[in-house]
């Protein structure tokens, strides 16, 4: 056994790369209470308060500043410190604190329109290089696409595409660093190359060199460490280190990456085992301990990436998912909460409420009372976690699963994705009224199809040629993927965090859809009401009259809810007709994010009443101020969502209700949640915003926003600050269904 | 057995402890003047059955059975017995907590229905006969008579009481609220609710003129004063 390992329990880990096994033997389940947490110390309130006066400026400029003389890798920069002596974790991305990243192998008009937009120029060098020799991830995804795709790009049918940056959404298993040391990666990964042999095929060469690149890549991540002062070539020996260690290997992945979503995993509960052989030892106290924690988390708030302000509009503010899964229950039926989990949950009152990390409970039925309580009571009071399902989860992922994201679950250091935003169903729907033609932008986008010409909707034409339009739309999207990932794999490979993989990684590919509610309230009005489309003079059905009520998704009624469950089992089997680029696995999510509002935008009026230009309801909620029979009919509606035969890619509702709705003081509110969170899971639904607040304080937020500089809200996956959501964004959350006593 | 229901609010924190499912039953025979709820004072036809009502509320129970229930409110629930009975028999089988949001004015059967209620959340209008007419149009009689067979029972009882400007806000009320809730034994919770002005909307849309159009709203402030000298009083 290494020297570091003296106290742990020994198993299989100690020969293979085996984190799992490394918690299961050596983890401390918690039972108790919140009692034990500590402040914030002296040191992180130093710390914290720097952050503080730069993350004011980067607000009133955009962005505070720019590397534009290096190209993102692991080891481009020099050491940056926020604080020297005050830091107890150190690293940031560049030499400076929120100095941000140029890096152009995912697309370089990107780097252009984000330099241009905050007056920055490209070092000529650098500029020419990407121009003249280096081709990029963008580029060879143009060469490939179709015309179909461009168009169906065009006209917002497919958004959101990871084309033209990072695809984001992988999770480096970044415990391995602080567990093995890098050398010991570095053996195995050797030893992997050396076993790659047979028939040189495409793939198997592509394998050699990938793990070959990932080899390298481990090699940087250790001299990048070096620079501050750390060598990383042996395993962590206490409970700093660990935490050092850790952020190391993830600090490498967003030095390389600019995807949409970096993840950190499933780390609080792994290093709360060296936490606790350290202070069995007497060598760190819980302040200690908190301390370690909070600066942890400064660090992961600190994580920046160069974006256009158009990005930043859509995902409301700077958005990078540094999503921390915490809890869950392990398969041997022990929780896998721990002192730690609590710690890093208590960030968010040491530090104040914040929207990153985006913390994440992988919620369980059997989870212990007391942290459900803990939870409950974190989201009341800053409203900034979310609740995922462990009970639907674990059968599928195992118990070291994390998301990346919002809700998107993998096997630690096993699985990756491809990510594939999503697909506008509600224009979808549209296009199979109108004859495969975007009623927005008057160009034919799907062949084949007639314009409806009947006075009133009829539901089963409609419905077989919605069917129709969902098969080619299938078809197309999984091509565009195929693509996509093609060229990433190809132009922007992630070595570094694939360097933290094991060596056979299972693939998924997440699609996505979005207005599920606007198409079930559709078909739902077209078959128990009347809806007869108002025409342009081209046939094009711009607006619809509705004669009669009808179903609404969202009270818990069958006749419509079953028509959004079957539109998501028809979408999800047309996609798995379709085989995938590296064998991956098809999944599916309902989530919009915040990009609701703009699917709305770019959408004409639909047959649920719904005006052109209006938001869609975020992920899969149902359609503000249509769910009217109360919040646990909503949450009931959403819950028929199949999550292990058809979305396993999540289903997202955000839910927002009044204070006052939930009970009359703190201890009946937590309670409460508590049972709500219970009640809805245990039906098997999947995942849970939670917002305890007021419109009125929404309101008042949104016209004095230097009243509420803090305030941070769920929206769909993951949190925002509320002032840095659009007016039209903050007028959609706002209108949005409230739950409240009648 | 069939009945008539406004409808079902799913989540509500206050009917009852727990999370609770209320159900707000149609028909009302009082004409409270600071009623919020005047769309369901008259009789309509039955539109839903119990086994129905029950189906639906089944399910909310993963919700409602660890701490919370079920909440009958209205209008006056208590006008529909047989209805009532039946989903409450249903309910009961399958572990619900019930509560009877209730002013005590039914048409008998009381004890029938009581057998299947936990709680009764009994809204006391006025605690002396003359002004319990004047601001109902109807005798205190009747609710009397139920409260004698829910006390016999010694049912839980929440008092629920609205404070109105210069119509209860006083001295004398709160003594005779008091002498009329010593009468009751198995009271766990008493609440004064102050009197405001959010159901006045209800009447314009219904064409209905609003009994209190210029009274002003009671503020939380002095209700709260007024409970903590009533529970002088009281205790």
């Amino acid at each position: 056994m290494k020297e570091e390992w003296q106290g742990f329990k020994e198993g299989n880990w100690c020969t293979d790369i085996d984190v799992r096994d490394f918690i299961q033997k050596n983890y401390t389940e918690y039972l108790d209470d919140a009692s034990f947490l500590r402040p914030c110390s002296k040191k992180t309130q130093k710390v914290w308060e720097r952050c503080s006066v730069l993350l004011k400026e980067e607000l009133k400029k955009g962005i505070l500043d720019v590397d534009v003389d290096h190209v993102s890798g692991i080891n481009s920069y020099d050491a940056g410190y926020i604080d020297k002596e005050n830091e107890v974790i150190v690293g940031l991305q560049t030499d400076e604190p929120l100095k941000r990243i140029v890096n152009p192998y995912g697309g370089i008009r990107m780097v252009y329109n984000a330099l241009g937009a905050y007056n920055y120029k490209l070092n000529p060098t650098i500029d020419k290089y990407f121009n003249e020799f280096r081709k990029t991830h963008n580029q060879g995804v143009f060469d490939a696409y179709t015309k179909d795709m461009r168009t169906a790009r065009t006209v917002g049918l497919l958004t959101g595409l990871p084309d033209a940056y990072g695809r984001g959404r992988i999770i480096g298993d970044y415990r391995r660093v602080a567990l093995y040391g890098i050398d010991f990666l570095m053996e195995k990964k050797a030893l992997d190359r050396d076993n790659l042999t047979g028939v040189m095929t495409e793939e198997l060469i592509r394998k050699r060199e990938e793990v070959t690149e990932q080899y390298r890549a481990l090699e940087e991540i250790k001299e990048m460490a070096l620079k501050y002062g750390f060598d990383i070539s042996r395993p962590a020996q206490n409970a700093k280190e660990a935490i050092q260690w850790t952020y190391f290997g993830y600090l490498a992945s967003v030095k390389e990456n600019n995807g949409a979503a970096m993840s950190l995993g499933r780390t609080s509960t792994f290093l709360d085992i060296y936490i606790e052989r350290d202070m069995k030892k007497g060598i760190l106290s819980e302040d200690e301990a908190q301390e370690l924690i909070d600066q942890y988390v400064i660090k992961l708030r600190m994580v920046r990436h160069l974006r256009t302000p158009e990005y930043d509009e859509l995902f409301s503010g700077d958005p990078t998912w540094v999503t921390e899964s915490i809890g869950g229950v392990g398969l041997d039926g022990r929780s896998l909460v721990t002192k730690n989990s609590y710690r890093i949950l208590h960030t968010l009152f040491n530090l104040g409420p914040a929207p990153e990390p985006n913390l994440t409970i992988l919620w369980s039925t059997k989870l212990p009372e007391n942290f459900k309580n803990y939870c409950a009571k974190v989201s009341i009071e800053t409203d900034s976690i979310q609740y995922e399902n462990d009970d639907i989860m674990r059968p599928i992922y195992g118990d070291d699963y994390a998301i990346a994201c919002c809700v998107s679950a993998m096997k630690v250091g096993k699985q990756m994705q491809f990510f594939g935003a999503r697909c506008n169903l509600a224009k979808a729907l549209l296009y199979a009224i109108n004859g495969g033609i975007d009623e927005v932008k008057n160009i034919k986008v799907l062949d084949g199809y007639q314009i409806m010409t009947d006075e009133v909707l009829d539901y089963d034409k409609v419905l077989n040629t919605y069917y129709k339009v969902l098969e080619d739309v299938a078809s197309l999207y999984v091509d565009t993927m195929n693509i996509i990932h093609y060229m990433h794999d190809k132009y922007a490979y992630e070595r570094g965090q694939m360097a933290l993989h094991d060596t056979e990684v299972e693939r998924l590919m997440a699609f996505g859809v979005a207005g599920l509610s606007v198409v079930a309230d559709s078909l739902s009005a077209i078959k128990y009401a009347r809806v007869k489309p108002i025409r342009n003079q081209d046939g094009i059905s711009i607006d619809f009259e509705i004669e009669g009520d009808f179903p609404k998704y969202g009270n818990d009624d069958d006749r419509v809810d079953r028509i959004a469950t079957s539109i998501l089992e028809k979408f999800y089997k047309e996609l798995c007709r379709h085989p995938l680029y590296r064998d991956a696995k098809h999944t599916l999510s309902v989530l919009t994010i915040t990009s609701n509002v703009v699917y709305g935008e770019k959408t004409g009026a639909t047959p649920d009443g719904r005006k052109a230009t209006e938001p869609f309801a975020p992920g899969a909620n149902p359609m503000h101020e249509r769910d009217t029979s109360g919040a646990l009919a909503s949450l009931n509606s959403v819950a028929k969502i199949d999550y292990a035969n058809c979305c396993r890619d999540g289903v997202s509702n955000t839910f927002s209700i009044i204070p006052n709705a939930l009970g009359e003081d703190l201890p009946s509110r937590i309670e409460n949640l508590v049972n709500i969170l219970d009640g809805y899971f245990a039906q098997g639904a999947h995942h849970l915003n939670v917002n305890v607040l007021t419109r009125e304080t929404l309101i008042d937020a949104m016209e004095n926003p230097e009243k509420y500089p803090l305030l941070t809200i769920r929206v769909s996956g993951y949190a925002v600050r509320f002032n840095r959501l659009t007016r039209k964004q903050q007028q959609e959350v706002i209108s949005r269904t409230f739950h409240s006593r009648r | 057995m069939i009945g008539s229901i406004d409808s079902i609010e799913s989540l509500s924190s206050y009917d009852g402890p727990g999370i609770r499912a209320v159900v707000f039953l149609n028909e009302c025979h009082l004409r409270c003047k600071y009623c919020h709820n005047p769309e369901m004072w008259l009789k309509k036809n039955n539109n839903i059955t119990s086994d129905l009502l029950v189906e639906k509320i089944k399910r909310f129970k993963n919700y409602l059975l660890d701490n919370g229930g079920v909440t009958f409110s209205g209008g006056e629930p208590l006008l529909q017995p047989e209805f009532l009975i039946s989903c409450c028999q249903k309910l009961k089988e399958v572990g619900f907590h019930i509560a009877l949001d209730t002013a005590g004015v039914g048409i008998g059967q009381y004890e029938e229905i009581l057998k299947y209620v936990d709680l009764i959340i009994f809204d006391v209008k006025y605690a002396l006969s003359d002004g319990y007419k004047k601001l109902t149009g109807k005798s205190i009689d009747e609710s009397e008579k139920f409260l004698e067979i829910a006390n016999k029972m010694n049912k839980e009882f929440w008092i629920r009481q609205v404070i109105i400007p210069e119509v209860n806000d006083n001295q004398e009320y709160l003594v005779a609220l008091s002498n009329y809730l010593k009468k009751i034994n198995n009271i766990t919770k008493i609440e004064f609710l102050p009197y405001h002005k959010l159901g006045s909307e209800k009447y314009e849309r219904l064409g209905i003129p609003y009994p209190y159009k210029d009274k002003k709203e009671m503020d939380k402030e002095t209700c709260d004063k007024l409970y903590n000298e009533f529970l002088k009083i009281y205790l």
